[in-house]
C-alpha cells in the first residue's frame, strides 16, 4: 500500500471513530439522567465532532478526488467507513454509554500519546489537541465506573451487564491491516502491541475500584478498520446521512 | 413596620428604580410572580432542547451539526442558571421539574409546535430567539436583580443564535429550488406561532398589570411585539421571503408594519396542552428523568458511603 494511500484510510480510521462516537454521544441530548450530565455528554460529543472534523480536513487534504471534509465525512455508504466496532454500539442505559466512553477514551489516550512522537505533523499537532480532551472523557467516565460499582444494586448490575455487552467489541481497536504496516514502516504510526498492554494496566485499575469483573468472553469481534461492521452502523448512517443523500445538489 | 408600610417602602423603592436584591424584603405576590416566570422560563429552556434535538443527529455538515449542539448546549447552561436563580425563592430544582410534570408550571408554547425540515433549525433561531431576544432585552432591565442579571447574559447567546438561525435561512433562499421551498413553508409555519411568543393582547393579559407595576416588566407585550414585527419583516424580505399574511402592510404615519389578528383561539388551545406536540413534549421529559433515576439515586448512596467510611476510594 502506498504510503499517501495508507493515510488516508488511517485518517478516516480516526475520523470516522470519533464521528460516530460524537453521533452516539448526540442521541442522549435531552436526555441525561440530570441537566449536568446532559451538558457533559454534549460536551463530550461536541469534542468528538471537532476531532472528527480536523482529520476529515486532512483527509480532504490527502484526497485526489478533490473531495470536501464533509463528502467525506458524509457520503460514503457502509461499507467505506472504518471506526471501531465499539463507538458503533447502541447506547443503552447511562451505564453502558459510560462504559464505552471508557473503553474507548482510555483506548484514544494511548493512541494519541504514541502519536505525539508521529513524523508526520498534522497526526502529531492533532494529538497534542485531542488528547487534552480524551482525558477529560476518560476521568469523566472512570468515576461513574467506579461510582456505579459502589453505588446501589442496580448500578452494579447495570455496570456490569455494560462490560457483558461491549467486552466482545474491545480487540477491534487494536486490530492492525495494511495501512499499518505502510505507517508504521515511515514511523508515521505505532505498532498496537504496547498500546493493548497500557489499555489492559488502566481497565484492570478502574475495573478494581468499581468492582467490576472482566468478562470471560471468547467470541471477540472485529473488522471495523476493515469496513466490515456490525448491523448498527448502516442504520446510524441513514439517518446521519438523510439531508445528503435526499438532496445531493444543495449546499447548507 | 406593618405589612402595609413595608408594601409601601417597597413600591417606593420599585418607583425610584432600585433594584430588589434576594435578601430584601419583597411582598408575596411579587416573589410569587417572579418565581413563576423564572422557573417558565427555565422550563422553556430545557422543553426547547427537544425540537431542536431532533435534527441534530440529521444535520446537514459538520459546521451545521457543532453549531446546533453547541446551541442547544448553551439552553441547557441557560435553564440550569435559571433554576438556580429561581431557587432563591426557597424552592428546589426538584420541586421544579415536579410541578412541570404535574402541569402546574408552563413553557413557552412555542415549543409545542413540531420540526419537521431542517429549514426549521433556521426559523427557531431567527424567529423563537429573535423573538425571545426582544422579550428579554426589555426584561435585563427588570427589578428583580438576579432575574436581570441572568437575561443579561442570556441575551448575549441568544445573539448568536439569532444570527446562526437567520444564516441557516439566507443559504437556502440562496440554494436550491427545494430549499428556497422549504424555507418559505418554514416561515409560513412559524410566522403566527412566534407573534404568539409576546402573549395576548395588553387588555387580555393576566399577570401584565402587576408586573409592571413591579417593573417585573417594563414594555407591553403588544409593544414589544410591534417591535419584533418590524425587525422581522425587513430581514425576511432582504433575503426574498413572504411573509405569510395577506393583511400585511406598512403603515407610513406610525411607521409600522401592520399584521392581521392573531388566531387567539389557537394560541389558548396551545396553552392549555391542545397543541401537536404538547403531550409528546412532556411524556419525553417524565420519561427520560424517571430513565435517570436509578443514576440520581446510585450518585446520592455512593456520596453517602464515602461520607461515613470515610472510603480509600479516590476519584
Amino acid at each position: 500500500m502506498k504510503t499517501k494511500d495508507a493515510l488516508y484510510n488511517y485518517c478516516l480510521r480516526l475520523a470516522d471513530s470519533n464521528m460516530i462516537h460524537g453521533q452516539r454521544l448526540a442521541e442522549w441530548c435531552s436526555r441525561g439522567p440530570f441537566l449536568e450530565e446532559d451538558i457533559a455528554l454534549s460536551n463530550m460529543s461536541l469534542d468528538m465532532f471537532g476531532q472528527a472534523e480536523m482529520l476529515y480536513e486532512y483527509a480532504s487534504s490527502l484526497s485526489e478526488d478533490e473531495l470536501s471534509a464533509d463528502d467525506i465525512a458524509f457520503r460514503r455508504s457502509e461499507r467505506e467507513y472504518f471506526n471501531c466496532l465499539l463507538v458503533e454500539q447502541e447506547n443503552g442505559d447511562f451505564a453502558q454509554t459510560m462504559m464505552k466512553v471508557f473503553l474507548y477514551s482510555a483506548f484514544a489516550k494511548q493512541l494519541y500519546e504514541s502519536l505525539l512522537n508521529s513524523n508526520d505533523e498534522t497526526l502529531s499537532g492533532f494529538a497534542a489537541k485531542a488528547i487534552k480532551e480524551v482525558k477529560y472523557h476518560l476521568r469523566h467516565s472512570s468515576e461513574w465506573l467506579i461510582r456505579f460499582g459502589n453505588g446501589t444494586d442496580e448500578s452494579k448490575m447495570r455496570v456490569q451487564q455494560a462490560v457483558t455487552n461491549l467486552w466482545r467489541f474491545t480487540q477491534d481497536m487494536f486490530e492492525m491491516n495494511d495501512a499499518d504496516t505502510a505507517l508504521i514502516d515511515n514511523g508515521i504510526s505505532f505498532t498496537t502491541d504496547t498500546l493493548f498492554a497500557k489499555w489492559q494496566l488502566n481497565v484492570n485499575e478502574i475495573f478494581a475500584a468499581a468492582n467490576i469483573n472482566t468478562p470471560e468472553i471468547n467470541n471477540t469481534i472485529t473488522g471495523g478498520h476493515n469496513g466490515i461492521h456490525t448491523e448498527r452502523l448502516g442504520v446510524m448512517l441513514c439517518e446521519m446521512q438523510y439531508l445528503q443523500r435526499a438532496y445531493p445538489d444543495a449546499k447548507w | 413596620m406593618t405589612e402595609e408600610e413595608k408594601e409601601k417602602q417597597f413600591q417606593q423603592r420599585i418607583d425610584a428604580g432600585e433594584k430588589i436584591e434576594p435578601r430584601d424584603w419583597m411582598p408575596e405576590a411579587y416573589k410569587q410572580t417572579l418565581f413563576r416566570q423564572i422557573s417558565q422560563h427555565a422550563h422553556s429552556e430545557i422543553i426547547g432542547m427537544q425540537p431542536e434535538g431532533n435534527w441534530l443527529l440529521r444535520a446537514p455538515s459538520l459546521r451545521a451539526k457543532k453549531i446546533l449542539l453547541a446551541k442547544i448546549q448553551d439552553e441547557a447552561g441557560h435553564g440550569l442558571y435559571l433554576y438556580s436563580a429561581a431557587e432563591t425563592f426557597g424552592i428546589d430544582r426538584t420541586e421544579m421539574i415536579a410541578m412541570l410534570h404535574s402541569g402546574k408550571a408552563k413553557y413557552s408554547s412555542i415549543f409545542n409546535y413540531p420540526t419537521l425540515t431542517w429549514a426549521d433549525m433556521g426559523a427557531i433561531g431567527w424567529l423563537v430567539d429573535g423573538a425571545a431576544i426582544v422579550n428579554q432585552t426589555m426584561l435585563a432591565k427588570c427589578s428583580y436583580v438576579l432575574y436581570s442579571r441572568a437575561m443579561i447574559r442570556i441575551c448575549k447567546e441568544e445573539g448568536f443564535h439569532q444570527r446562526q438561525g437567520y444564516e441557516i435561512i439566507a443559504k437556502m433562499m440562496n440554494g436550491t429550488t427545494a430549499q428556497r421551498n422549504m424555507a418559505q413553508d418554514s416561515l409560513n409555519r412559524w410566522w403566527e406561532p412566534s407573534l404568539m411568543m409576546f402573549g395576548p393582547h395588553d387588555s387580555e393579559s393576566t399577570h401584565s398589570k402587576d408586573s409592571m407595576k413591579w417593573k417585573i416588566k417594563v414594555e407591553s407585550n403588544d409593544t414589544l411585539r410591534q417591535r419584533f414585527i418590524d425587525r422581522t419583516v425587513e430581514q425576511a424580505h432582504h433575503i426574498g421571503l413572504t411573509i405569510p399574511d395577506k393583511n400585511l402592510k406598512y403603515n407610513k404615519t406610525t411607521m409600522h408594519w401592520e399584521t392581521s389578528e392573531i388566531n387567539w383561539d389557537e394560541f389558548w388551545s396551545v396553552v392549555k396542552g391542545n397543541g401537536p406536540c404538547n403531550y409528546q413534549r412532556i411524556s419525553h421529559h417524565i420519561h427520560y428523568h424517571n430513565e435517570g433515576k436509578w443514576v440520581r439515586d446510585c450518585a446520592t448512596a455512593f456520596e453517602k458511603s464515602r461520607e461515613k467510611e470515610n472510603s480509600s476510594i479516590s476519584i
